[in-house]
């Protein structure tokens, strides 16, 4: 299994270096082996999930059922060690998936005015490989670098590859992002001094870091985590950013990336610093609710397709942070679940909103219209997607939402229980802002005409999107099945 | 009996199916639609009639579907023969509508994702009916809220379809934060979803309360009401399938099904009381004043759901299902009738139609059958089960019961009334729509044209009953909105319901005269003044009553603009102070940059004189601290 462990991050790595060295006129050539490497390393993917191992037995809270330890600059405490469970694991194929849909979506079209296809793909895999290393990391430092491994290429695919205020936008959104990872390198730097340790097998759980360490520690990560979810009022990089990223950068950005910001406050901010967590739980709560609220407000008032959704993802992670913040077994499995729907229905709206922006080559919201006359197809997948993210109950989105709701109600007292009913009501505004949309979208006389013809590769990168949206939402196992073991050992820290 | 799992399932895949199927108008793509919809209706329907044959005992299936934490989630069905009753009604009035449906819709090119979502919608009420776990029925209820949304937005030629198709997903979207904090406060409490371990906990008061909101809401009461009139811009049958078996129906249901926990509290049972009363009237008074024939219609549901939840309210849900069961049969056949009216003349207003009778004589017959088990004429259906629904006010009245006596008499007061409001708009509607000379022209009579003949005006369209794919579901739905009152009579079904034997004693003679009274003043106002709408009589309550009170008014001043306001300054803090915060840390940083960078750049006396002093002035804090220590 160390194998699959090591292909998993090896072959997008690799196929990003054959990429590096592909002659430029081969263009079209190289983006079919970039998606062939994209691919393949579905494969290891696939065959991790049979290590999994339920009746392991450890001491420790964090049980990888496949690992890889070795020493790299002990100097620093810094290990190459990897590993996965049941927490990283559902990332993980989700990060794989994208990646390949995105790489097969570049096949058949590549964003004009922007540079080749083949450094696009390139950039891609090189963004898994950075998501995936982070996903996987079981050392801190080691961590870290994966976090900041990611950074440039999704800079350079927004500068590369986006729409008129590209530049612009990506500095926002690498400046700002660069300020969450100083915060995190405190952090990271603050737990390994004090443990004298990187290793999150040995640190999760918080042992032997004092009360101060942890609350400190916490507050570094937690912000730097929140940067990157993003946390209200900390998302303003995200809009500008999602506007101008070319269709597969949003869909890497929203699906995955916002993500690590998630994984990294459940792994190593609520693992390495339960107690710290604790302590910060009710404004932690706080602010997602008011992510919630905020973020569906605003999506009431946009007036352009792709700002609407980057908003939207503001008011979703808003209820992934409030799963968190609860720090209940309820509330972490939600919040991982609904990492993942979000992911899966936001990469599939923002396909769809590049899908229509490109055939009516305006975003407005006004402009668009009567899409339901014109392209009937369009419209029923558009109309599936919003319905979907607005939690509607048999779909993916609503699991993670509602239980985060059932897990303020769980945690009970005052505070908790207005969270829960504020954001319940979010969980209705939402609805009102996804009606808006499918109202000036759908409905009504047709606007712009748009072609109703859907080619083969849009096809392949939305309905897996969209299966998996049905599958999760009925069978929601299919993530949570090995997160029930791990999130209770997490939960044990308060007990 | 594992075949239960059928009822719900059924109509849900071949929902899915349908939806998949390729878009277009010809007869060979809606020929596999209308199979679809209709075999998944009558597919659940033998399930359902099956298993009412054959299940002894109430079926209880459950398996462990996941948990989140502490939370177990069950899939599971749970029906007794009172929910198989319920799906049977589903059924039927699902399959009636999709058989008219392929002749109302026949010139309609959406037609294939109009009857994938009417499958849907009855598998999502369906799933409700049966499902033995509260998620379960979360799916459903709100499944059904995005299909209702889908289905009133069908009718593209409408401008007004959209927004009452969103107006009706949000207004029962807002009664379900409600439903969603109830269901989560009865979980937590229960630790499990499953319907069978929660009724099994002392249930919380406010959960209860909260869980109204949502009934309120799918079930078009006060004060959540406001969608359902809007939702008549929707296809008529939709218009049927939610007034009779769908959707409304659910939350009286979905209280039904967590009555052992009503029964425990006084105050939910009150404000479910309060809330029936006002609906109940409310409904009644409204429908007296509109002239758009489903408006009528739409107002007088309102009002009998209220008779429901009042049932429900004074402790009886045996009278509540009961209504729930004749009010299905004989609203379908009123609203498929309305369609046939509609499909004939071309309009929706009564100010239009008139002279009906005589071209439309099963429409006209099927509306006299409808209108009055609507009104409770003996020996219709709705006589029967609202006398039920009266009595049992009647006894709730005298104390004893959970519920304050004082919300008993509010019921059994409304109730009252509202029987002879019911029978002055039923009259109305009847005598205007198919009595007298047709208006079809408008008030100023035919158009007449000058021309070499003498007088020539222009014939209209004669009106004419519709076509036989609509004909029959009329006829057959006209049976049970005139018998299936009687079934009160039959053992079986009393026991399933747990209904009283119908008693006929002196309390029905009360009712009896009020209907003979509202009745009788619509039939005098229509004759006394011929060609006038006997609504004018309301004279300047008109207006107020055909607006609904203007609680459209109400909610548009109380909560869409002050939602719009505050996403407006929301916006606007976002942009101007988070953002700009962002932003500016950015410009003054690169501000700051551009003087220093400037300060750089000095001539060389003024930079000595500046090393100078930077050097005089290091040396002045060096004397001071050296001198501190």
């Amino acid at each position: 299994m160390t194998v699959a462990l090591i292909a998993v991050l090896l072959i997008p790595a690799l196929g990003a270096a054959v990429l590096a060295v592909f002659p430029s006129r081969l263009d079209h050539l190289a983006r079919v082996v970039g998606t062939v490497f994209a691919v393949a390393a579905l494969v290891p993917i696939v065959v991790l999930a049979f290590a999994r191992d339920d009746a392991r037995f450890s001491y420790s809270a964090l049980q990888p059922w496949a690992e890889l330890d070795v020493s790299w600059v002990p100097a620093l405490h810094l290990d190459f060690h990897l590993g996965i469970d049941g927490v990283s694991y559902p990332l993980v194929a989700l990060t794989g998936l994208l990646t390949a849909l995105c790489c097969a979506y570049t096949l058949w079209r590549v964003p004009e005015n922007g540079g080749s296809g083949r450094t696009l793909v390139a950039l891609l895999l090189v963004l898994e490989t950075g998501i995936l290393g982070t996903f996987l990391a079981l050392d801190l430092l080691l961590f870290f670098l994966f976090f900041e491994v990611v950074l440039l290429p999704m800079y350079a695919v927004i500068a590369g590859w986006g729409g008129a205020d590209r530049r612009r936008a990506a500095r926002k959104f690498v400046l700002y992002t660069l300020f969450g990872s100083v915060l995190l390198l405190l952090g990271v730097l603050t737990v390994t001094v004090a443990a004298g340790t990187g290793d999150l097998t040995q640190l999760t759980g918080g042992l032997g870091l004092s009360r101060t360490t942890q609350q400190v520690a916490f507050v570094l990560l937690a912000i730097a985590f929140a940067v990157k979810a993003p946390l209200w009022p900390l998302h303003t990089w995200l809009p500008d950013a999602h506007t101008q990223a070319p269709t597969v950068g949003s869909v890497i950005l929203a699906g995955v990336l916002l993500k690590m910001g998630t994984y990294g406050l459940i792994r190593v901010g609520v693992g390495v610093a339960p107690l710290g967590a604790e302590w910060a739980a009710p404004v932690l709560g706080i602010l997602a609710v008011a992510a919630v609220l905020a973020g569906s407000l605003i999506c009431l008032r946009q007036t352009e397709l792709k700002r609407l959704i980057a908003y939207s993802s503001v008011g979703h992670m808003g209820f992934v942070l409030l799963g968190i913040a609860t720090l209940t077994a309820t509330g972490l499995q939600a919040a991982l679940l609904g990492n993942v729907a979000h992911g899966l229905i936001t990469g599939l709206l923002f396909f769809l909103a590049g899908a229509i922006k490109d055939r009516a080559h305006t975003g407005d919201l006004a402009d668009l219209g009567g899409l339901r006359e014109s392209a009937p197809r369009l419209a029923g997948i558009l109309g599936f997607a919003a319905i979907a993210s607005l939690g509607l109950p048999g779909l993916a989105g609503f699991w993670g939402e509602a239980f985060a709701v059932v897990a303020a109600v769980e945690r009970g007292g005052g505070l908790w229980t207005t969270l829960a009913a504020l954001a319940a009501i979010g969980g209705a505004l939402t609805a009102a802002y996804f009606l808006r949309l499918l109202r000036k979208v759908t409905h009504g006389p047709v606007g712009t005409p748009v072609s109703p013809t859907i080619s083969g590769a849009e096809w392949l990168a939305w309905s897996p999107l969209a299966a998996l949206t049905l599958a999760v939402g009925v069978a929601p196992a299919l993530v949570l099945a090995a997160t029930s073991a791990p999130v209770r050992a997490l939960t044990e820290a308060w007990r | 009996m594992t075949a239960a799992v059928l009822i719900a399932g059924i109509p849900l895949l071949l929902g899915i199916a349908g939806l998949l199927l390729p878009p277009g108008d010809d007869e060979g793509r809606r020929r596999p639609a209308a199979a679809l919809g209709i075999a998944g209706a009558a597919a659940s329907l033998l399930v359902t009639l099956g298993l009412l044959l054959f299940a002894r005992k109430p079926i209880e299936l459950s398996t462990h579907w996941i948990s989140l934490g502490d939370v177990d989630l069950t899939l599971g069905i749970s029906v007794g023969h009172a929910a198989l009753y319920v799906a049977l009604a589903v059924c039927v009035v699902a399959l009636f509508v999709q058989i008219y449906s392929v002749a109302y819709l026949h010139d309609d090119p959406r037609y294939a994702p109009y009857a994938a979502q009417i499958s849907l919608f009855t598998g999502a009420m369906l799933l409700v009916v049966t499902s033995g776990d509260l998620i379960g029925v979360l799916v459903g209820w709100e499944v059904m809220g995005a299909c209702s949304y889908l289905l009133i937005g069908h009718d593209r030629r409408l401008p007004e379809a959209p927004a009452a198709a969103v107006k009706a997903f949000l207004v029962t979207r807002v009664g379900d934060v409600g439903f969603l904090l109830g269901v989560a406060i009865l979980i937590v409490d229960a630790g499990t979803s499953r319907i069978a371990d929660v009724l099994t906990e002392a249930p919380h008061p406010a959960a209860l309360i909260l869980i109204l909101a949502g009934v309120a809401g799918k079930s078009a009461q006060f004060p959540l009401h406001t969608w359902l009139p809007d939702a008549m811009a929707g296809p008529t049958p939709i218009s049927a399938l939610i007034h009779a078996a769908t959707m409304v129906a659910a939350g009286v249901y979905v209280v039904f099904r967590l009555y052992p926990l009503y029964e425990q509290s006084p105050a939910a049972l009150a404000v479910l009381g309060v809330m029936a009363a006002i609906t109940i009237l409310l409904g009644a008074l409204s429908a007296m004043a509109q002239d758009d024939l489903k408006r009528v219609l739409a107002w007088s549901t309102v009002s009998q759901i209220g008779y429901m939840t009042g049932a429900l309210a004074v402790g009886s849900p045996a009278a509540a299902l009961f209504h729930l069961l004749t009010h299905a049969a004989f609203k379908a056949l009123l609203f498929l009738a309305a369609g046939a009216v509609i499909h004939a003349v071309g309009t929706n207003y009564l100010s239009r139609m008139g002279g009906l009778r005589e071209h439309m004589p099963i429409t006209f017959w099927s509306f006299v059958a409808g209108l009055g088990a609507l009104a409770g004429l003996p020996p219709l259906a709705g006589f029967w089960s609202k006398e039920n629904v009266l009595t049992a006010a009647t006894h709730a009245t005298e104390g004893g019961g959970a519920v304050p006596v004082w919300v008993a008499w509010l019921v059994w007061l409304a109730g009252l009334f509202a029987v002879g409001l019911t029978a002055w708009y039923a009259t109305r509607l009847l005598l205007w729509a198919f009595f007298g000379v047709s208006r079809a022209h408008g008030p100023d009579g035919p158009d007449w044209e000058v021309g070499f003949d003498d007088a020539r005006y222009t014939q209209p369209a004669l009106p004419h009953d519709p076509p036989a794919a609509m004909r029959w579901p009329i006829l057959l739905l006209a049976i049970p909105s005139a018998l299936l009152g009687l079934a009160a009579f039959a053992p079986g079904f009393r026991t399933a319901l747990e209904l009283d034997e119908p008693h006929l004693g002196v309390a029905i003679v009360l009712p009896l005269v009020l209907l003979a009274l509202g009745a009788t003043t619509a039939w005098w106002l229509w004759r006394e003044v011929p060609g006038v709408d006997p609504a004018t009589a309301l004279g300047p309550a008109r207006p107020l009553l055909a607006a609904g009170f203007r609680f459209d008014d109400l909610q548009d001043r109380f909560i869409v603009r002050p939602t719009r306001a505050l996403a407006r300054a929301v916006t606007t803090v976002d942009e101007k102070v988070v953002d700009a915060t962002v932003e500016g840390t950015g410009t003054t940083t690169s501000r700051v940059g551009e003087a220093l960078a400037y300060a750089h750049r000095m001539s060389l006396p003024a930079a000595a004189a500046a090393v100078l002093a930077g050097a005089l002035l290091l040396g002045a804090v060096a004397v001071l601290f050296g001198a501190a220590a």
